[in-house]
C-alpha cells in the first residue's frame, strides 16, 4: 500500500514553489534599480524616448543616446519611451519604478514638489552649464516658495491662434493678417462658418481639464488673471468684469454667431481632427499644433498660420521640462543633470540638432522644434539666427504670433493647475452648451471652487 | 476492545495483537486521529487552497486593506504615510461636486433600473416565445456585450455627434429636428444610460432566458386552459417562477450601476456643467489627476459602504419577504 505522501510530493513542491515563486515575483517588483552599471558606469533610466511610431524622432533620440554615451563613458543611458502619463506616475514611485530622470508639464511640478516626489538639485545645478542663460520664469516653475530647484525646463510655448489659410482665403480675409483682437476672430469667424457645410469659425476646449486651461488663456488675453496671492494664500481671481468678458465672447460666437459649431465638449485632438480635415478656421493652441497637424492628416505647413493671441495683454506660457527622482542617489542626479543639459539645454548642439531636421525633411523655422525657446539675450539670439538660416517653412505664416509673443505678457499656470482647470472645464461647459447660462453664477460658483483647491496649495 | 470502528481509526499498520495490548482511546484522542487523517488525505487539496489564498490575500484582500488604511492616510510614495485621521473625508465633503457626484450617480443608476431591468425581461419573455430563428435572435441581442466599452462609447459618441451624428442624420432625414444629446445637461446623462442598457443588456436577457427556460411548460399550459391571457400567465407564473433571478439581478444591477464610469469618462468627461460627472470619475479624478490617493482611497470607501450597507438591507428585506 502506497503512502499518501510519496503520491503528493510533486504536487505539493509544485504548490510551495508556486508560492514562492509570487513572493519573489513580488520582491522584485520592489526593486529600485538602483545599482550601478558594470564597468563602474553610473547607469541612469530616462524617459522622453519617443514612441517607434514616430520614427524620426525615435531616430534622432537614439543617436543622440549613442553619442552621449561616447563623450561621457562613465555614464550609461537606458531609455524609456513615452513621457508624462499622470495615471501611473504614482503607482511607478511607489513600486521604484519611476526614472531617474523624467518627463514632466509645466502644470505638475508644484504638486510633485509639494508632495516631495522630486530630488532637490539647487546645489547639483550649480554647475550646469548656460543654465544662466535660460528664461528666469520658467525655472521659477521648478521652484518651492523657498527657491529651491527641483528641475529644468526643456521647452517652452505661449499660446497663440492657429488658422487655416485656404479656409481665410475661401471666406474673402487676408491670411497674411490674421485678427489681432478677439472682436476681429468673431467677425473672422462669422466669414469662415458662412462658408458652409459643416465649417466651423472657431473652436474651443471644455473637456478633460483643457477647457479650464483655454479658459485661463482667454482670461490672460485680457488682462485678467486666475488665481492672485492675498497675504500667504492663493485666491481665484476671475469671478470679476474681465472673467465675464471673457465668457461673453465664447457664449455669443457659440449662440448669438452660430460660428462655433453645434457638436461641443471637445478636446484637443477633436479640434485638431476638424482643422486638419479642413473644417474648421481657428483655434487657440500654441505652435507645436502645426507638425501634428501636418503629419497626422496629411497637410502642408503652407497651409497653416499662427497668430498672436488675440486681445494682446497676455498669453499663457507652459511647456515641459525634467526632473529627478528623489531616490536617486547623488551620482546618478549628477549624470541625469549632465543627459538634461547635453540633450536639451545645448547651444553648442543648436547647429547639428537643426541640421538632423533638415536632412530628416523636419520643419525647421516654426517657433517650437527643434530648438525650443527657453533662451534669453547672446544665447536666443544665435538661436533665432541659426533657425533663420536654416528655415524651410514659411516663416511669414508665424510672423504675427512671433512679433506678438515678444512684445506680450507670458503668464505661467495657476497653482494646482490641473484641479483648477477641472473647476472651470464645466463653467466651458456650461457657456458653450446651454444658451442661457447664467454666466455671473457659473463664475461664482467655479470661483468658490476654485478658492477650495487653491487653499491646499502650500 | 475496541469496537471495529474504532480500530480503523487508529494508526496504520494495527495488528491484532497492537490491539489486544493498547488500552481503549479517549474520544479526544480519537478526534485528534482522524483529523490527522483527514490532514493527510487532503495535503494536495490544502496545498493548493493555500496557493489560492495567497494570490487572494496578495491581489484582492491586501489592496482591499491597503485601501482603508490609505483613506485615514496621506501618501506621497516618497516618505512613510503620515496619519491624517478624518482629513480626507472632510477634504470631500467639501468638495462641491462630491454631492453632485452621488446625486448623478443615484440618478444614472434610477434610470439605468428603470431601462436596463425592464427592457432586457421584456426582451428574453419575447425572445423565449419566439418559434423560428431562436438562434438568431439570441445572438443578436448578445451582440454588443461583445464589443469593448470603450468602443461602444466611441461608437454611440458618433451616433449622438450634433453635428453629421447617426441620430441627427436619421431625424434630419425625416424632417425631424435634430437633439444636443451629450452636449446638454438635461439630456447627457439619459443618453449616458441608453448606452449603457444596450451594451449590458446581452447578458441580463440570457440570464432571464435560463430563468424562463426553467419554468414548466404544464403551468402555462394549466394557465390557458384556465382562460389566462398572456398578462395573466405573466403575472401568475412568469414573474413568481423567476422571482429569485429578478431579485438577485436587481441586487447586482444596482451594485454594478452605482460603479459607471466607462461611459461618462469617454463620452463627456463629466460634462456638460458637471451633470455627468459620477462618484467613480470624481474618484478617479482625485487619484490620477490631483494624485490624491487618500481621498480617493476615502470616496472608495464610501462607497464600498454604501453598496455594502445596500446589499446587507436588501438581502434581510426579501429574506423577510420570502419567510412571509
Amino acid at each position: 500500500m502506497s503512502s499518501p505522501w510519496s503520491r503528493s510530493l510533486p504536487r505539493r513542491m509544485f504548490c510551495l514553489l508556486a508560492a514562492g515563486g509570487l513572493a519573489l515575483g513580488v520582491a522584485a517588483c520592489g526593486d529600485d534599480g538602483n545599482a550601478a552599471a558594470p564597468g563602474g558606469k553610473v547607469k541612469i533610466t530616462v524617459t522622453g524616448q519617443p514612441p517607434t511610431s514616430q520614427p524620426f524622432e525615435r531616430g534622432v533620440f537614439d543617436a543622440d543616446v549613442k553619442e552621449f554615451e561616447a563623450s561621457h563613458p562613465n555614464i550609461q543611458i537606458e531609455p524609456h519611451e513615452g513621457f508624462m502619463d499622470p495615471k501611473t506616475f504614482s503607482a511607478k514611485l511607489a513600486g521604484g519604478q519611476l526614472e531617474d530622470v523624467y518627463y514632466v508639464y509645466f502644470t505638475d511640478p508644484a504638486q510633485i514638489i509639494a508632495r516631495h516626489q522630486a530630488a532637490d538639485i539647487t546645489e547639483a545645478s550649480k554647475s550646469v552649464p548656460h543654465i544662466g542663460d535660460l528664461k528666469p520664469e520658467l525655472l521659477d516653475n521648478f521652484r518651492d516658495a523657498s527657491g529651491k530647484l527641483y528641475g529644468l525646463p526643456t521647452m517652452n510655448y505661449t499660446m497663440g491662434l492657429v488658422y487655416s489659410r485656404p479656409l481665410f482665403q475661401k471666406a474673402g480675409l487676408d491670411p497674411n493678417k490674421p485678427p489681432t483682437t478677439w472682436d476681429e476672430v468673431r467677425e473672422d469667424a462669422k466669414k469662415i462658418s458662412a462658408l458652409g457645410n459643416g465649417t466651423v469659425g472657431y473652436a474651443d476646449y471644455s473637456k478633460n481639464n483643457q477647457g479650464g486651461w483655454h479658459m485661463t488663456s482667454w482670461l490672460y488675453s485680457m488682462g485678467g488673471d486666475i488665481a492672485r496671492k492675498d497675504g500667504e494664500k492663493w485666491v481665484a481671481d476671475f469671478d470679476n468684469e474681465k472673467g465675464k468678458q471673457a465668457l461673453q465672447y465664447l457664449h455669443d460666437m457659440r449662440w448669438t454667431d452660430n460660428s462655433m459649431g453645434a457638436k461641443q465638449l471637445l478636446e484637443a485632438t477633436d479640434v485638431q481632427r476638424m482643422m486638419g480635415a479642413g473644417q474648421l478656421g481657428m483655434y487657440m493652441a500654441a505652435p507645436d499644433n502645426i507638425p501634428t497637424l501636418v503629419k497626422q492628416f496629411n497637410g502642408k505647413y503652407e497651409d497653416y498660420g499662427v497668430a498672436g493671441m488675440p486681445g494682446g495683454q497676455g498669453t499663457l506660457l507652459g511647456g515641459e521640462g525634467y526632473m529627478l527622482n528623489p531616490k536617486a542617489s547623488p551620482e546618478k542626479i549628477k549624470a541625469g543633470l549632465e543627459w538634461i543639459q547635453w540633450k536639451y539645454l545645448n547651444p553648442d548642439r543648436f547647429e547639428k540638432h537643426i541640421q538632423q531636421y533638415v536632412d530628416g525633411k523636419q520643419p525647421v523655422g516654426l517657433p517650437a522644434e527643434p530648438t525650443p525657446d527657453v533662451w534669453q539675450g547672446a544665447v536666443r539670439d544665435q538661436q533665432l539666427a541659426l533657425k533663420a538660416k536654416f528655415a524651410n517653412v514659411p516663416a511669414t505664416n508665424y510672423q504675427s504670433y512671433v512679433d506678438t509673443t515678444s512684445k506680450i505678457k507670458g503668464s505661467i499656470e495657476p497653482p494646482n493647475a490641473q484641479q483648477v482647470y477641472a473647476a472651470l472645464d464645466s463653467v466651458m461647459q456650461a457657456v458653450l452648451t446651454d444658451q442661457n447660462a447664467n454666466i455671473d453664477q457659473q463664475l461664482s460658483s467655479a470661483s468658490s471652487k476654485v478658492n477650495g483647491v487653491l487653499a491646499q496649495v502650500k | 476492545m475496541s469496537s471495529p470502528r474504532s480500530s480503523s481509526l487508529l494508526a496504520w499498520p494495527a495488528t491484532s495483537s497492537s490491539r489486544a495490548r493498547r488500552p481503549a482511546a479517549s474520544p479526544a484522542e480519537r478526534r485528534r486521529v482522524r483529523l490527522r487523517r483527514k490532514l493527510k488525505e487532503n495535503l494536495t487539496a490544502y496545498g493548493l487552497l493555500c496557493a489560492a489564498l495567497l494570490v487572494f490575500a496578495m491581489f484582492s484582500w491586501y489592496p482591499i486593506v491597503r485601501g482603508v488604511l490609505l483613506s485615514f492616510q496621506q501618501v506621497d510614495f516618497v516618505n512613510a504615510p503620515t496619519w491624517v485621521g478624518f482629513d480626507n473625508f472632510s477634504r470631500l465633503f467639501d468638495d462641491p461636486l462630491f454631492g453632485v457626484a452621488w446625486r448623478n450617480t443615484l440618478l444614472f443608476t434610477g434610470l439605468a433600473l428603470v431601462f436596463g431591468f425592464a427592457v432586457p425581461f421584456l426582451t428574453a419573455v419575447l425572445l423565449n416565445e419566439i418559434r423560428h430563428a431562436k438562434a438568431f435572435f439570441r445572438l443578436a441581442v448578445y451582440l454588443p456585450v461583445m464589443l469593448p466599452p470603450v468602443v461602444t462609447a466611441l461608437m454611440w459618441k458618433w451616433f449622438y455627434d450634433p453635428g453629421p451624428g447617426l441620430f441627427n442624420s436619421a431625424l434630419g432625414a425625416v424632417g425631424l429636428p435634430g437633439g444636443q444629446w451629450l452636449d446638454s445637461s438635461t439630456t447627457a446623462m439619459l443618453s449616458l444610460v441608453f448606452v449603457s442598457t444596450w451594451a449590458n443588456m446581452g447578458s441580463t436577457t440570457l440570464i432571464y432566458l435560463a430563468a424562463l427556460g426553467t419554468i414548466p411548460g404544464e403551468l402555462y399550459e394549466a394557465a390557458e386552459l384556465d382562460g389566462a391571457g398572456m398578462w395573466q400567465r405573466l403575472r401568475h407564473v412568469t414573474f413568481p417562477q423567476t422571482r429569485f433571478v429578478l431579485l438577485v439581478l436587481l441586487l447586482l444591477q444596482i451594485v454594478a450601476t452605482m460603479q459607471v464610469f466607462t461611459e461618462p469618462y469617454v463620452m463627456t468627461g463629466g460634462g456638460p456643467d458637471d451633470s455627468t460627472v459620477t462618484v467613480l470619475l470624481l474618484l478617479y479624478r482625485y487619484a490620477f489627476v490631483y494624485n490624491d490617493f487618500g481621498s480617493a482611497s476615502a470616496m472608495s470607501l464610501l462607497l464600498f459602504i454604501a453598496l455594502g450597507v445596500f446589499s446587507a438591507w436588501y438581502v434581510r428585506l426579501t429574506r423577510k419577504a420570502d419567510q412571509s
